[in-house]
């Protein structure tokens, strides 16, 4: 594999809570604790994982939206953490982000026009009429009709706005765009459209995405490479082929068992019990393997030391003293 | 799809002379139509629209106060009380014999002055000072809102007092003092709905997109939080004429003669009983007017929200 476009190692971020007392310190949430992926130029991964496990945390790392507590993100040959504002301001324009809520992702009392072309406004390009023609443009290459433009945002379904938020992503020409749960607060109905328009413009604008879903379903069909999350950390990462034919860490298992299948008395895997229990609080996670609470198949060590993230195959790597 | 020619980063092309037209047409329209649709919204509150009218009315009839009351507003014209329509008096005369209707008209221009000038002064500071405030956080929002709990501290009567030891009692003085006074409510209520609006998914957005402070400040926070406060400024105006009134009565505002609504009511209550006359026309002109800026804010509230536009 060449140069990766997008690297990530040892992200850490860890929120400091509010104390009880004035002076006194209050508990660390270890939201994203040591993670590192690769996203190669042109391909999707996918970040898969239950509700609270650091997905949109990471999501928000990598742009530095927030600052991390450690770790390093390097794009495109710089490291995004590093560098200094001005250099930020320029490779924010080289990645982008489409968020899970079209409608509050958008200003209600701005047309989405206008929204489209905000970015262009924020980097300086071009004077109003240049930034209106060129989002007018946009418009058309997410399917929406330049006669929208005028239009604000509540007189429009999600599905629509949702097509505006990629128009605005995409209105700078980014290489890389990160994709929080795009679809997740769409009908299912309208989900296809997106995913497919989504398809589209990555052949299109040769865009490297990546992909942050907790449906496995969508991701499997979506995504070359999926990594799994669990609370903060990659338990698994694997071409999506691979990881839903063959998945290795007991917590892929149990998420993939867990995908309802449409024909039940086709299915030839075999039943493995469901998840007991709740995700414990990243607030104080367990120690050693974070899923051994939780783990059908765990062992004593399990319990005091943390696996690490090892290649069992070429492109497949796994968290789980299962694997050594 | 002529934009996916261009080279990532490149400002975009200009758009030919008639694309260039069209954009420029259709931004007019889009701006024409979205006041046309606040003003229906407006107008439905029927209440609101009786209110603007009745203070149109009252604006326009003391602006031109010199050229249409009747009598000089500060002159003896007549009997001391007399009653009203005797002596050619449609209101009759006050406890001096001046003509009420005249100094009615004239203490329109004082009344008004001293309710919108402090509350529209008031109310830009604040939002300076509240959505600094409120975005920034940390220790500027620390610095600014101690001040604001130092102000907060100060009655109002006492703030005028002082101020009025410094300059000296008048309309500039009550102005300055409401203006000061009335500055950490409003400031308050400004840090509060931009710390909510801040937390909207759009300005993170707009930071992923790269916008600056500055843009999201002004572009996606101020508009989406000003509303409330508009509403909240405009209720307020109607109170600070009362206020400022009271502050005249107190002395440390306007002087006599010089006609205005709250001194009209004070120098009346000494021959309430005998002259009620003197005291009632000028408290229901400050209760209607008063009463005419809240409504004109319960309408605004409807008109500028997007969402409760009429087609």
């Amino acid at each position: 594999m060449s140069e990766p476009l997008l690297s990530v190692r040892g992200l850490t971020k860890h929120f400091r809570l509010e104390g009880s007392g004035l002076f006194e310190k209050g508990p660390t949430l270890k939201a994203v604790d040591d993670i590192d992926f690769d996203v190669a130029q042109g391909e999707t991964l996918g970040l898969v994982g239950e509700s609270g496990c650091g997905k949109s945390t990471t999501a928000r790392l990598v742009l530095r939206l927030i600052e991390p507590t450690a770790g390093s993100v390097v794009f495109d040959g710089t490291d995004v953490l590093k560098c200094s504002k001005d250099e930020l301001q320029k490779l924010r324009r080289e990645m982008q982000m489409v968020f899970q809520d079209p409608m509050s992702s958008l200003n209600p009392r701005m047309s989405v026009g206008v929204s489209i072309a905000e970015p262009l406004r924020f980097h300086g390009l071009g004077n109003q009429i240049e930034r209106f023609a060129r989002a007018r443009d946009f418009l058309e290459i997410v399917g929406l009709s330049t006669d929208y433009f005028d239009r604000l945002p509540h007189e429009f379904s999600g599905g629509q706005n949702q097509r505006v938020a990629i128009a605005r992503a995409l209105i700078l020409r980014p290489k890389l765009v990160i994709l929080d749960e795009p679809v997740s607060a769409l009908d299912v109905s309208i989900r296809a459209q997106i995913l497919k328009l989504l398809e589209e413009l990555q052949r299109d604008f040769r865009l490297t995405y990546v992909f942050i879903s907790h449906d496995l379903s969508v991701v499997k069909r979506f995504c070359e490479r999926t990594a799994v999350l669990y609370l903060g950390k990659i338990v698994e990462i694997a071409e999506s082929e691979k990881l839903y034919r063959e998945p290795l860490h007991p917590y892929t298992q149990a998420l993939i068992d867990a995908i309802p299948v449409p024909d039940p008395s086709n299915r030839n895997i075999v039943q493995r019990a469901g998840l007991e229990g709740d995700v414990p609080s990243p607030i104080n996670p367990p120690s050693g393997c974070r899923f051994h609470t939780r783990c059908p198949k765990r062992m004593e060590r399990c319990s005091t030391e943390a696996p690490p993230l090892q290649s069992v195959a070429p492109g497949h790597q796994v968290a789980c003293f299962l694997y050594r | 799809m002529t934009a996916q020619a261009d080279i990532p980063g490149r400002a975009p092309v200009a758009p030919d002379r008639r694309t260039a037209w069209n954009i420029r047409r259709e931004r007019m329209r889009f701006h024409v139509r979205t006041l046309k649709l606040a003003w229906r919204t407006y107008c439905r509150d029927k209440a609101a629209l009786i209110a603007l009218i009745f203070l149109v009315a009252v604006a326009l009839i003391s602006i031109l106060a010199p050229w249409i009351s009747p009598h000089d507003p500060t002159e003896n014209v007549a009997n001391i009380n007399a009653p009203p329509g005797s002596e050619g008096l449609l209101l009759g005369a006050d406890v001096d014999g001046r003509d009420i209707l005249s100094r009615l008209f004239w203490g329109g221009r004082i009344a008004l002055l001293v309710g919108i000038g402090p509350t529209l002064a008031a109310t830009i500071i604040s939002l300076v000072l509240g959505l600094v405030a409120g975005y920034f956080g940390r220790w500027v929002d620390q610095i600014i809102m101690r001040l604001m709990d130092i102000l907060f501290a100060f009655p109002l009567v006492l703030m005028a007092i002082v101020i009025a030891g410094i300059m000296e009692p008048g309309v500039p003085t009550i102005i300055i003092a409401i203006t000061v006074a009335l500055t950490p409510y409003i400031a308050r209520l400004v840090r509060t709905t931009t710390m909510s609006v801040k937390q909207q998914p759009y300005v993170e957005a707009a930071r992923a997109g790269g916008a600056g402070s500055l843009a999201i400040l002004v572009r996606y926070i101020l508009p989406n939080m000003i509303a409330p406060v508009i509403v909240y400024s405009t209720t307020l105006i109607g109170l600070m004429m009362v206020v400022g009134s009271g502050l005249s009565f107190l002395g440390l505002g306007v002087q006599p003669p010089d006609a205005d609504w709250g001194t009209m009511v004070a120098e009346g209550r000494g021959v309430l009983k005998k002259a009620p006359h003197a005291t009632i026309f000028p408290g229901l002109v400050i209760v209607l007017v008063s009463l005419s800026f809240s409504f004109i804010g319960d309408g605004l509230r409807d008109a500028l929200d997007p969402r409760s536009r009429v087609r």
